[in-house]
């Protein structure tokens, strides 16, 4: 009888301590999934420290945009699409990050992919961007390794090498934490 | 030792599963799901990439309709080969291509459409597409699931694609 309630003792701390083993396990995979998370999700890009492919274009205020004009200053390339609700979300901190960190030599660049420029130039203004928004084309997007689904931000240095590549929807913070060591004291 | 190991995997195998199963009905919960997101899409419909190329790969098979409903800008970088654009599906304009597409169409036509301009959970464009064709008598319409995009979800595991218009 005794033998018997030992036994179960034993029985009940043996599943007890593999239950703790177990959630042990569960909590460091769940730590592990987080870290994964929270890393450039766009390390593996083909584009990564290579020169970011030049383009020149007209910006929806009818003025040139000529991405090799920007070095010497860090550039967030930002493509965008109006129908696309994660980057309306991203927009104001850009807008914000223009104000903050363009005295230190950030430039935000927005590239519509939107296929009516009219719905671009709508949001732009409602908007009011502080920094200059040219229309895309299928051309821009491969010459980008194709932009097959939005957001998509590249962030370029100061001597027009691709940095970092962040894709669908990114922790700002993680963004803001990678260019603010490129920026000017 | 081994076997205890792999026990306790599987038991945290186990955790992780019915954690995720939890917060994912948690969410469905506290969201109102609207006819403009994706998931109106009843669970029964989503068709996997996996499936859907098997179809396209398999002789003697009825061949769906592929519709991407996004964007054609995007359409136009890389699509799925015999895929067609038809319209995007968050504007009254792209649901009458689509409609103007499938008009003539046996209601029993297998469709798919697909989308992935952007995260799943943020599509406006496949719900009001989907919702069009089943208001229009459709019986047989599965929507592609790209959880991410097109080009993490399709292009980049290398399965195949079309450039152009």
């Amino acid at each position: 009888m005794q033998s018997d309630r030992s036994l179960n003792l034993y029985s009940l701390w043996t599943t007890f301590r593999e239950l703790t083993r177990s959630c042990v396990i569960f909590l460091l995979l769940c730590v592990w999934a987080g870290v994964c998370a929270a890393q450039d999700p766009g390390s593996g890009t083909a584009l990564l420290h290579k020169e970011a492919p030049n383009f020149v274009r007209v910006d929806l205020e009818n003025r040139e945009l000529n991405l090799r004009a920007y070095r010497g200053k860090v550039v967030l390339l930002d493509f965008w699409a109006t129908w696309c609700a994660s980057c309306l979300l991203e927009m104001p901190h850009f807008l914000a990050w223009q104000t903050q960190y363009g005295p230190r030599g950030l430039q935000i660049i927005g590239i519509s992919m939107d296929d009516d420029p009219a719905l671009a130039r709508k949001i732009y203004k409602k908007m009011k961007l502080n920094y200059p928004v040219a229309m895309g084309d299928e051309k821009l997007g491969k010459s980008y390794g194709g932009v097959l689904g939005l957001p998509m931000t590249f962030l370029i240095d100061s001597q027009g090498t691709v940095q970092a590549q962040f894709r669908g929807e990114t922790d700002m913070e993680s963004i803001e934490r990678q260019f603010k060591p490129l920026l000017h004291p | 030792m081994k076997i205890n190991l792999l026990r306790r995997s599987g038991i945290a195998a186990l955790l992780v599963m019915a954690f995720a199963f939890i917060s994912s009905q948690i969410q469905a919960q506290i969201a109102p799901i609207s006819t403009a997101s994706a998931f109106s899409v009843p669970e029964s419909q989503w068709l996997k990439p996996e499936a859907l190329l098997h179809l396209q790969r398999t002789n003697g098979v009825d061949k769906p309709l592929i519709l991407q409903v996004g964007s054609h800008m995007l359409f136009a970088q890389a699509h799925i080969p015999g895929s067609e654009y038809a319209g995007p599906g968050s504007q009254p304009v792209g649901i009458q291509q689509l409609q103007n597409r499938v008009n003539a169409l046996s209601r029993k036509k297998f469709i798919v459409l697909y989308c992935g301009c952007c995260p799943l959970n943020r599509c406006p464009k496949l719900g009001p597409a989907y919702a069009k064709l089943v208001e229009m008598g459709f019986t047989n319409v599965r929507v592609l699931y790209l959880p991410d995009n097109f080009g993490a979800d399709w292009a980049e595991k290398g399965y195949p694609v079309e450039q152009g218009n």
